[in-house]
């Protein structure tokens, strides 16, 4: 872990959300707003659809990093903005990806840069995690 | 918004104990995998208490701070016109399993930028001992009525 260089590729992933990834998250997050899974009120505040819960695409967008660490090591720091919503078909749902590389290299703390990006289009920016990794 | 929101602090929130099927069933909704968030032996083994929270999970406590915020009579806040805009968190360690957490939010800015206002609410959250584990910082923004 030691000879990580700035740039550097460490992980991608995918996930695909659905309906489903919605309501559960909903559930175990406790925020129930209709928008994250009733088209009728979605159209009636004038969205494009049902859209996922930005700190559901935010919860997500970090776990390849944490799996990259496999336990050695903790984030310090995570942020985003959310910049573009993430609108979940009923049917096929959408396919979020992650890739992260290594961002800076600032004494013991390493930050990744994460690009997320769902129907080709960026939706999270100034993605950035900070970890500590074991010596 | 109402600008003189900026600087103030919110009573503390009800303490919140963070149960262990909570954190597996946040865990999978957020598609962890890591045994450290799901098999508790797996988590002592690494030297925690229990399971380990994802890091997004420090919303759920931030959550009950904003409540506050959103239910005072006088912040001009409208709900429906709020977007998300940012968000933060600073960790000291971990949330685990077993942690007796409470929040104490404060309105660090308010700003009016393009016909929209922006909010950052910074919600510290310690544990039952009064230790610091995790700062939330949001950033709430208010759609104008153009």
């Amino acid at each position: 872990m030691s000879d990580l260089t700035v740039g550097q590729e460490l992980i991608t992933g995918n996930v695909t959300l659905t309906r489903f990834s919605l309501v559960r998250y909903a559930g175990a997050s406790g925020d129930f707003n209709p928008i994250h899974y009733r088209d009728d009120v979605a159209k009636s505040v004038g969205l494009p659809g049902v859209l996922a819960h930005g700190m559901l695409t935010m919860g997500l967008a970090v776990q390849p990093v944490i799996d990259w660490m496999d336990g050695r090591g903790e984030v310090v720091e995570y942020g985003v903005r959310f910049t573009r919503p993430v609108v979940v078909d009923g049917n096929g749902g959408i396919t979020v990806s992650v890739s992260a590389k290594v961002g800076a290299i600032e004494d013991d703390v390493t930050r990744i840069d994460l690009t997320v990006s769902a129907a080709n289009q960026t939706v999270l920016g100034k993605s950035q995690v900070r970890v500590k990794l074991h010596q | 918004m109402n600008p003189e929101l900026e600087g103030r602090v919110f009573p503390p929130t009800t303490p919140y104990l963070v149960g262990r099927e909570k954190v597996r069933e946040f865990a999978r909704a957020v598609f962890a995998k890591s045994p450290l968030n799901h098999d508790a032996e797996a988590a002592k083994a690494a030297g925690y208490a229990d399971v380990v929270a994802p890091p997004t999970f420090a919303v759920v406590i931030q959550e009950a701070g904003l409540a506050l915020l959103l239910a005072a009579p006088d912040t001009g806040i409208d709900f429906s016109r709020i977007v998300h805009g940012e968000q933060k968190f600073r960790y000291t360690r971990p949330i685990v399993a077993g942690d007796e957490l409470t929040a104490i939010l404060t309105v660090t800015s308010i700003k009016s930028l393009g016909g929209n206002d922006m909010i950052t609410a910074e919600t510290a959250i310690s544990d039952a001992g009064g230790n610091h584990v995790v700062t939330a910082t949001s950033v709430l923004v208010m759609r104008g009525t153009e």
